[in-house]
């Protein structure tokens, strides 16, 4: 298990980077923490002509607010967003959700950025990236563009990423005091990809609560639903399992050897249900008297 | 002075191996370059279950700067003769398909390059040409006179089968007052140890011999069917074990084939050849624990006397008979009453080859199977007969006056007391309550259960009940079998040190710190001044074909020869040192490292001293006394006889007990099993050291608990492969795994002077019957199958089928 | 920017238990190879040469690294710490004290890579709970042992600092 040859580059700033994208094109591998790389290179599942190691690229690492939004620059480790009182405070859906990422030994090098590239279709912070309704930053020497979440991603391991261009960040919209949050997955084991995941958040505007949910593992990418519940109802159970039964039924789950399409479809209303009414009941709450 | 005199034994004295292991000085195969000029070997595997090799290219590989060289399986086999096992069919196994590859995973091309990297370059380069063809992937369906032919030759799938009869088995079905009957199927499993196989092999002509350094384990009954493969006298054939390797579980044991095969293509490139298998290799085509599928009846009369059993054993034996197989079904025949007093027993073994890798040595070897169908048949007859689980046992288990007990298969249980570990377990648990707690869930509608298993560990196996395979017609000619073989060395060397050689290549089992306790102990010395070597080197140590570390075979035999020759070295220093003090050598004591007289420890000689003697002064020696001090013990125990004409034979030295007591909840919702309770109670006679037994107690529950839960090599049924990778085959995680709480007693075993028997296997054969019966229990079926996923356990809890 | 073309070698050089060394490397050799192959550093162990076994963890840049999902490329200029570098500093003898006390290690094989983490996570959360610690388990694979006295021993270790 050793990787196929390929030509190694490693650019000291951003514009070199991407002028290697540029010069091969399709076939170029961006190296950040290698988690899912490494593996993909040794088992020669991929084999590209040059691997772009960006890992000595100063300045990628930053965790900036602009606005109302948070960016996570490419280099930005999980770990280091697991224990950054920022991502605390302002993304607690994350916090929430990066324990269940990986293992300690791979989070502190694996990237908030690369999972969002490789994009899997069960990765916990892909899928909270499109809950929370925040976009990718994408750079090549053609220039920049920001893509939602949602488009991003268009299948299992497949993106809208250009061949030449790289992850120049990830754009949170920053959660607010009060914002009701809920992160739930099963997996087989712990820190295996999840079977299903849930992730919820909701917002009170008003008399009502806004909410949003998404699930991760079902099908080929995170699928969401959101709308609104009354603010002063005494229990939010039966709205949840309603709106999570809905958004499950219409989907169409993936089936593997860990898992069926039946249980997939189940785990989906069941853990749906369960993250929503725990983000509505948080919002009512502290939204509340 | 002091009295020093200790005993070491059922000591926790922490393990002399554990120092190097932990500063990086330890050295496992992919450390060593024993000669210049190795060269690396990455080799080419089919990509299909099943199909005929048209051509092969090999020129785009050789062609490849940094090769040495590339060969095909039909050149490279050319010059071997198939390898042999005791299923007589014409299978003609080779270590690398000529013109059919049988499994995913199967050799069919090698190469010898500069570095792995270049050598995985070339046989990607390499082209081959194959015609796929069906695919055989169940043992069932693979006895039907339309599924594909794996070996033409052998004109059927069922390439082995025999039927058994002890006792009178059809009376007691016809007198039987109730018949519990179980069908059941085994998933494939694999030990996985942490470093996969390993070989370094070099050639050398005039004469052609061949040194291979690897951590194969064992057992060496395997060495003369490589030099018969090879066709070579014997001894140009030597082994010699790394010095450290990282687990084996007995998996270790599937690599003989490839040593054959690293030999072969050494002679063919003309240079030293390593290959580190790799993990992808590893699960795809190393070995495998065999998949069954399996019958079972259990008959009992009206007081829940179990009186009979039929056992209707399948394996899914993989592509081909790979020697030790068939020992894998007929490895508990022996003890095929369990821990019952059963006396009628009735049993069929068939075995089918599937497209899939051969099966062989893995943590349990056939109990685990073996134990699902008998503890699984015992719970389901609990809840026909309205009899709680524990009480089914308690009536059954042979009363401790049974002992030495022959068992109607002919295993010869050496000692025990099986109602004590019961009692201990149902204690631990404080089973009352525990039951109460069930009827307390139940009646809320909870998915609670209680599952027992129980059982013997065979230990210390007799080389001989793999002929059960054979007719004893075919037995009688070809000859006489029997017996297990252990060898130790122990040594004083001029300078007075002690050097122990076992004959038992250990892979993690401390067994250097228990074989210098044992030694320490006869010689009056600190275990820590013993180096012992447990490596094998077939040129220098004392082997025989039981060498290896399988089938418990350390604590029930190994240490016998230990103690064996520790006892006539010290005899010797007493003679000398009763010569020098001018007392009979009977009034000597060795203790503190020195010899001194019986209740005169200052009328003493240090121990060096007195070894000294025997090298610098042999002319001083008593006149009937050798020089030096270097013995070498070979024993087989007595009870290790051949198989008679009924098959029965006392297949292993020493049956330890273990009960296993489990409570568990499911939730409806996810399928999620949740272990609430888990209890695991062992006698494993006398126990040498509790870190060491704690230890393989805590593995082998690991390796249980692995199985029930997540372990499956799976297959599709085109016979593809589906567990390739540590993502696909789930072992267990820390977080995973549920407290135990370990309980112990001792029955000491008369079968070796030091009174232990053989343990290691224990969980990992009862775990997975324990965890389904009590899964069973709390979803009231019988029909439980493993492992138990979530889906699949979500799938029962809710009952639904499997297209639902 | 560096870069090494198919095929090429370049010489690497780094600190490794805070000794400077040097070797060669392709671009696509692996860390866990250019330890063990050219610094012949055996004590770091290739498990599954696809980042889930945990036996070739190692220290680079005070991160934990999967070595063999890490290139040579990316040691350069880097410091490591491999398990030759555990010596008698901080808790390094008690823990491999109890380690041994508690049966911590059949084989050895997976110890390595596990004595490395249990560094990094002690320095990060000195006072851990044994969720805690099986948690941060869960990233090794261990075959031999079943975890208990890992966890029995990095507790007490943890238990025993100031």
């Amino acid at each position: 298990m050793k990787p196929a040859a390929f030509e190694y580059c490693r650019p000291d700033t951003l514009e070199e980077a991407l002028a290697a994208l540029a010069e091969f094109a399709d076939d170029a591998a961006v190296m950040s923490g290698g988690l899912s790389l490494g593996a993909l290179l040794n088992t020669r599942l991929v084999q590209p002509a040059a691997v772009i190691d960006i890992n000595r690229i100063t300045g990628l690492d930053r965790i900036e607010v602009t606005g109302s939004m948070l960016h996570t620059g490419p280099l930005v480790r999980q770990a280091d967003a697991l224990n950054s009182p920022l991502i605390g405070e302002a993304l607690p859906l994350l916090a929430a959700a990066l324990p269940n990422v990986g293992h300690y030994q791979t989070r502190s090098r694996g990237t908030l950025a690369g999972s969002v590239a490789h994009a899997d279709p069960s990765a916990e912070i892909p899928l909270c990236l499109a809950v929370l309704g925040g976009e990718v930053e994408l750079a090549s020497s053609r220039g920049r563009r920001r893509v939602g979440a949602g488009d991003f991603i268009q299948g299992a391991l497949e993106t809208g990423r250009e061949g030449d261009e790289m992850l120049a960040g990830l754009l949170w919209p920053k959660s607010q005091s009060g914002d009701g949050v809920a992160f739930i997955e099963v997996s087989e084991r712990h820190g295996d990809f999840a079977i299903a995941a849930a992730a919820a958040v909701a917002r009170r505007d008003g008399d009502a609560l806004r909410y949003t949910l998404g699930l991760g593992g079902i099908e080929d990418r995170a699928r969401l639903t959101s709308g609104s519940a009354p603010a002063a109802a005494s229990a939010f159970a039966e709205l949840a399992e309603q709106a999570a039964g809905d958004l499950a039924r219409q989907l169409d789950p993936m089936q593997d050897r860990r898992a069926s399409a039946a249980y997939r479809r189940h785990l989906a209303g069941h853990l749906g249900a369960q993250a929503l009414e725990q983000a509505l009941v948080r919002a009512g709450m502290e939204g509340g008297t | 002075m002091v009295e020093s005199v200790k005993n070491w034994l059922g000591q926790a004295v922490p393990r002399f191996e554990d120092e190097a292991l932990m500063t990086g000085n330890a050295r496992f195969i992919d450390d060593l370059s024993p000669v210049p000029g190795i060269r690396h070997v990455a080799i080419l595997r089919s990509p299909y279950a099943h199909a005929e090799i048209r051509s092969i290219d090999l020129a785009p590989a050789r062609e490849l700067a940094g090769v040495i060289g590339a060969v095909s399986g039909q050149e490279l086999m050319a010059g071997l003769e198939p390898l042999a096992s005791a299923v007589r069919a014409p299978m003609n196994y080779f270590p690398m398909a000529a013109d059919k590859v049988r499994y995913v995973g199967e050799p069919v091309a090698l190469v010898a390059a500069e570095d792995r990297y270049l050598a995985e370059d070339a046989i990607e380069a390499i082209e081959v040409d194959y015609e796929p063809l069906g695919a055989v992937v169940d043992p069932i369906a693979g006895q039907q006179a339309d599924a594909a032919l794996l070996h033409e030759a052998v004109g059927s799938n069922l390439v082995h089968q025999r039927t058994f009869r002890y006792g009178e088995p059809e009376a007691a079905f016809e007198a039987a007052e109730h018949i519990v009957r179980l069908n059941w199927r085994y998933p494939r499993q694999s030990s996985t140890p942490m470093e996969t196989y390993g070989a370094i092999a070099q050639f050398e002509a005039a004469p052609d011999r061949y040194t291979i350094w690897s951590n194969f384990q064992g057992p060496f009954i395997l060495q003369p069917l490589m030099v018969r493969a090879l066709k070579i006298p014997g001894n140009h054939l030597r082994l010699i074990s790394a010095p450290h390797s990282g687990g084996s579980f007995g998996i270790k044991q599937g690599l003989y084939p490839y040593l054959v095969l690293l030999a072969a293509a050494s002679r063919h490139f003309g240079c030293p050849l390593k290959w580190i298998e790799d993990r992808l290799e590893h699960l795809s085509a190393s070995s495998a624990a065999a998949a069954r599928a399996d019958g079972i009846e259990a008959a009992f009369d009206g007081n829940g006397m179990l009186t009979g059993l039929r056992f209707a054993n399948c394996v899914d034996v993989g592509a081909y008979v790979r020697a030790p197989e068939p020992a894998s079904v007929y490895r508990m025949q022996a003890a095929s009453n369990g821990s019952y007093q059963v006396r009628h027993i009735a049993i069929e073994n068939r075995l089918v080859v599937t497209n899939k890798t051969p099966i062989g040595l893995n943590r349990g070897y056939g109990g685990p199977q073996f134990y699902f169908g008998l503890e699984r048949a015992m719970e389901v007859a609990a809840r026909r007969l309205d009899l709680d689980p524990a009480e089914i046992r308690r009536r059954n288990f042979l009363p401790a006056s049974a002992f030495p007990y022959d068992a109607p298969g002919g295993a010869v249980y050496d000692a025990g007391d099986y109602g004590k570990g019961l009692d201990m377990a149902l204690e631990l648990t404080d089973y009352p309550e525990l039951r109460a707690r069930r009827a307390a869930a139940k009646a809320e509608g909870r998915l609670f259960g209680i599952g027992l298993a129980a059982g013997v560990e065979p230990s210390g196996s007799n080389m001989a009940y793999v002929t059960l395979a054979l007719t004893p017609e075919e037995r009688a000619k070809a000859g006489g079998r029997s017996g297990g073989l252990a060898a130790a060395s122990v040594s004083i060397d001029p300078s007075g040190s002690v050097t122990v050689h076992t004959d038992s290549t250990p892979a993690g089992q401390g067994h250097a710190t228990v074989a210098a306790q044992v030694a320490a102990d006869r010689l009056g010395l600190e275990p820590r001044d013993i180096q012992v070597i447990t490596a094998i080197d077939t040129q220098s140590t004392a082997w025989s074909l039981a060498s290896g570390n399988y089938s418990n075979r350390f604590a029930a035999i190994e240490v016998g020869a230990i103690a064996e020759s520790a006892d006539r070295i010290g005899h010797k220093l007493r003679r000398i040192a009763g010569e020098m003090l001018e007392v009979a050598a009977e009034d000597i004591e060795l203790a503190g490292g020195r010899a001194h007289v019986t209740g005169a420890p200052e009328q003493g000689i240090a121990l060096a001293r007195v070894a000294a003697a025997s090298h610098w002064h042999p002319a001083g020696l008593p006149d009937d006394l050798e020089p030096g001090l270097d013995d070498t013990t070979m024993l087989s125990p007595a009870v290790l006889g051949a198989p008679d004409e009924g098959d029965r034979v006392a297949s292993a030295v020493t049956f330890g007990f273990l009960c296993d007591l489990t409570a568990v909840e499911i939730d409806r919702d996810t399928g999620r099993i949740r272990i609430d309770t888990y209890v695991s109670v062992h006698d494993v006679g006398r126990v040498l050291n509790p870190i060491i037994v704690e230890g393989q107690i805590r593995g082998g529950f690991a390796h249980g608990f692995g199985a029930a839960m997540f372990e499956d090599l799976a297959y599709d049924e085109a016979g593809n492969f589906l567990s390739g990778s540590f993502a696909d085959y789930l072992c267990p995680t820390a977080p995973d795994l549920p407290e135990v709480k370990i309980g112990h007693y001792e029955t000491a075993s008369p079968q070796n002077p030091l009174g232990s028997k053989g343990m290691g296997d224990g969980s990992s054969m009862l775990a997975p019957a324990a965890i389904a019966n009590a899964v069973a229990d709390a979803l009231e079926r019988d029909d439980i199958e493993l492992p138990l996923t979530l889906d699949r356990v979500w799938r029962m809890a809710n009952e639904l089928g499997e297209g639902e | 920017m560096m870069r090494l073309g198919l095929g090429e070698r370049r010489r690497i050089s780094c600190t490794v238990n805070g000794v400077a060394r040097s070797g060669f490397a392709e671009g696509r050799t692996l860390l866990s190879d250019f330890l063990r192959h050219e610094l012949n550093l055996y004590g770091t162990h290739v498990g599954c040469e696809h980042g889930v076994c945990g036996a070739c963890t190692v220290i680079l840049d005070s991160r934990l690294a999967r070595s063999c999902g890490t290139l040579a490329m990316q040691a350069d200029g880097a410091e490591i710490t491999t398990i030759e570098g555990l010596g008698d500093s901080d808790r390094e003898p008690a823990l491999r004290e109890a380690f041994s006390r508690h049966g911590a290690l059949q084989c050895g094989f997976c110890t390595a890579g596990v004595l490395l983490s249990v560094k990094h996570f002690l320095q990060h959360n000195p006072k851990p709970s044994d969720g805690e610690i099986r948690d941060m388990l869960s990233g090794h694979l261990c075959r031999c042992t079943g975890y208990e006295g890992m966890v029995r021993a990095i507790a007490e270790v943890a238990e025993g600092q100031p």
